[in-house]
């Protein structure tokens, strides 16, 4: 008899005035109880509608069915069939709009809690099982992945599971990708991510970091010179969009990317770090997604009063539901309908914002309504740091120095739905060809495109 | 991990390292620059290739020591490892087709002017370097650069050395008697190029100055190093970090760079001290 209570397992978590002051994780996970009784919700439906809305097919009910009988091992190796990452995507996939928005206890109340469920599943089988992967045999084929974001990682995983010779090539001095730089160790701690690159090289997979591909080695080298018969371009989508107002390069202002990757990848959130970073009183983060709502909350934790200035209204938001709660638990303000126009500043540091108060019109071509001034309607908001989080743009670096790869006029590589790009043996997924998406998304293509790669030198 | 193979004090602030890196090596072009971090906790800092060995495969540094970057750097020695260091990042010093140019250095600057005065001797062009230090001690690179520059012109602030004055008084009195350029190439601190633009404005020849901003990745990734050239925003480590010296917004890009001062300073300190207690 299943568990018919309406409301999913409340996921534990730290108090809001306690996380707003440390970068320790903000939500603690289920316990083996709550994961059985949140797996007992489950209905285990025939025709898996969860499944369809799983962007790596992950066969849901099965793993579930799995906690629910207490083989939390057994839930793992479902999951691992599908997926190379279950500790980073339990934590930080947009599920409401994935799989758990297929699910049928959705309908009334809420939807089995299958984030979550991944979450305990990935977190108990990393603390437990302390068995290294098999390294599979050579098939001797030699394929280069470029950049250990999450769908390099993806690619990485499933090529080495086949038998491939993978080297993954990272520009920056440790691997992840974004999930080393840019999402905060509160929200995904950065042990899990290395949890994650450990288990691909006990499959044999070589990290290559410090290796720029466009600059230190090129991708024609890479084939001609180094032997690899394939490449995957998973460079991502790292170049941020600043708004070109004036004032924008004072002192104090940042690109959401420098902010994280100062608080993140070089940890200057610990007192004892040697990176700096500016340490706010008053901080205004432009921006609705999901990064602005990690540089909001990073700020916060330094410290800053932390006000989000977005064009649209609370309903447009394109963060994850979940994140907007926490910012808004942990004290963080939200000025909607508000626009910035002009940074000001004071001796070559920002000092406040200007910005044009707006009014929502009709939809325009992403469906969500069109923000339009306000006629002379302004606001001015103090600050002493500004963090531009508007969006990324796929980074050029590759698409400049490699003959014969075609991109679109936004910067990202053409590539048809399996990830072959216009260069034969060229393969590219996630942000690099998408602009910025998610996680998810981009492990997705990561896998779709080491399937091809594998037809392709098969 | 990036052995250093060869460390040499070219003054008691300035350092130079040969540092094992054939990847880097194999690539580099005068020019362009590197980013390293010391050790596993250090600072990512970017330094613009001073020279190459390909065949060696190793790539050269020359740094001043200003900060707690670079005191931990210097604080190894030959045979100790580097823990990361990656490049070549950034474009290349154009040089093609230039026959006549002079090259201008101020202080540690010398160590990536010289490269580009090399590579230009090198092509055949016609080399003035116009080189400028606070005082005779702190010189660099002086034989290196007669080896390459048909005129050497040594300025010193106290006049220790060579003449006493900037580098901007032979610059200006060059090009007032007469002498084209092609083209006037100015590696040095912030003012320094200010001012050499400046000069040469006067007599519209065009400038090329290096910019050393504020930098995490090096990639284009963080912007931390944007500068105003010729009223846009550009990032000096995929753009640049060569920029037309007529363009750029000196006065913006000097405030930026002062945007950690208090931190550095402590960092210093407290690096120093540790340093001496180890």
């Amino acid at each position: 008899m299943p568990n018919m209570s309406m409301n999913k397992n409340p996921m534990p978590a730290q108090e809001p005035d306690v996380r707003n002051k440390n970068f320790d994780e903000v939500t603690l996970g289920y316990t083996k109880e709550m994961a059985i009784d949140e797996a007992g919700r489950c209905l285990n439906c025939k025709n898996k509608p969860c499944v369809t809305g799983c962007p790596v097919q992950i066969n849901i009910p099965e793993f579930i069915a799995k906690v629910a009988e207490g083989d939390f091992e057994g839930a793992y190796q479902v999951i691992n069939e599908s997926s190379s990452l279950p500790a980073v995507c339990g934590r930080v996939c947009p599920q409401e709009t994935q799989c758990e928005s297929k699910c049928v206890r959705g309908i009334k109340g809420e939807p089995v809690a299958i984030g979550r469920l991944e979450r305990f599943v990935a977190d108990y089988h990393n603390a437990n099982c302390k068995e290294a992967a098999k390294k599979p045999e050579s098939n001797g084929h030699k394929v280069a992945v470029i950049g250990s974001g999450p769908s390099g990682l993806a690619c990485a995983s499933d090529l080495a599971k086949k038998g491939y010779e993978v080297t993954v090539f990272e520009a920056l001095h440790v691997a992840g990708g974004v999930l080393a730089y840019g999402i905060p160790e509160f929200r995904l701690p950065k042990a899990i991510v290395q949890k994650e690159v450990d288990g691909l090289k006990e499959l044999g997979v070589k990290i290559e970091t410090n290796v720029v591909i466009g600059k230190t080695i090129s991708i024609d080298e890479l084939m001609k010179d180094y032997g690899f018969e394939s490449v995957f371009i998973g460079s991502g989508a790292g170049l941020p969009r600043f708004m070109r107002i004036p004032g924008e390069n004072l002192n104090g202002v940042y690109s959401a990317n420098e902010f994280l990757t100062r608080i993140n990848l070089m940890k200057a959130y610990k007192e004892d770090s040697s990176t700096p970073i500016k340490r706010p009183q008053k901080t205004v983060v432009v921006g609705g997604g999901n990064v602005a709502m990690d540089a909001a909350r990073c700020a916060k934790r330094l410290g800053s009063d932390v006000t989000i200035v977005y064009r649209r209204s609370m309903e447009e938001l394109p963060a994850r539901a979940e994140e907007v709660e926490h910012a808004m638990e942990e004290g963080i303000k939200f000025e909607l309908l508000t626009n910035p126009l002009e940074v000001v500043g004071e001796d070559g540091w920002v000092k406040s914002i200007h910005c044009q108060k707006m009014e929502l019109s009709e939809p325009d071509e992403s469906g969500r309504r069109r923000p339009v001034a306000l006629g002379g309607q302004f606001t001015d908001i103090e600050c002493d740091c500004m963090i531009m989080s508007i969006g990324t743009s796929p980074n050029p670096l590759i698409k400049d120095t490699t003959e014969g790869l075609d991109t679109e006029s936004f910067g990202g590589i053409k590539a048809d739905e399996v990830g072959a790009t216009s260069k034969p043996g060229v393969y590219a997924g996630g942000d690099a060809v998408t602009g910025a998406a998610t996680v998810i998304l981009a492990m997705g293509a990561g896998k779709k495109a080491a399937a091809a790669i594998d037809e392709y030198l098969a | 991990m990036y052995k250093i193979v060869k460390k040499k004090e070219l003054n008691p602030t300035v350092t130079f390292m040969s540092v094992e890196a054939p990847l880097v090596a194999k690539k580099a072009k005068a020019g362009q620059f590197i980013i390293f971090r010391a050790k596993e906790d250090s600072e990512r800092i970017p330094l613009t290739i001073a020279g190459y060995d390909r065949e060696k495969g190793t790539v050269d540094i020359i740094f001043q020591i200003v900060g707690a970057g670079t005191e931990i750097l210097n604080s190894l020695n030959e045979g100790d490892f580097i823990h990361d260091f990656v490049g070549p990042l950034g474009k290349a010093t154009e040089i093609e087709g230039l026959k006549k140019v002079a090259v201008v250095g101020g202080g540690v600057g010398c160590a990536i002017a010289y490269p580009v005065a090399k590579a230009l001797h090198e092509q055949g062009a016609e080399v003035t370097s116009i080189v400028g230090f606070r005082s005779e001690d702190l010189i660099i690179l002086k034989d290196e650069f007669e080896a390459v520059s048909s005129k050497y012109i040594l300025m010193t602030d106290d006049g220790s050395a060579g003449e006493k004055g900037l580098v901007t008084t032979p610059l200006d009195e060059l090009l007032k008697s007469g002498e084209e350029f092609d083209e006037v190439i100015a590696i040095g601190p912030l003012i320094m190029m200010k001012f050499v633009v400046a000069t040469t404005k006067k007599y519209d020849v065009k400038t090329v100055v290096s910019m050393n901003p504020i930098m995490v990745d090096g990639t284009g990734m963080c912007g931390g190093c944007r500068l105003t050239v010729g009223g846009e925003t550009k990032f000096a480590c995929v753009d640049g970090p060569d920029f037309d010296g007529f363009l750029v917004d000196f006065d913006e890009a000097m405030s930026r760079g002062a945007v950690y001062k208090p931190f550095e300073q402590k960092a210093r300190e407290e690096t120093c001290n540790l340093l001496k207690q180890g």
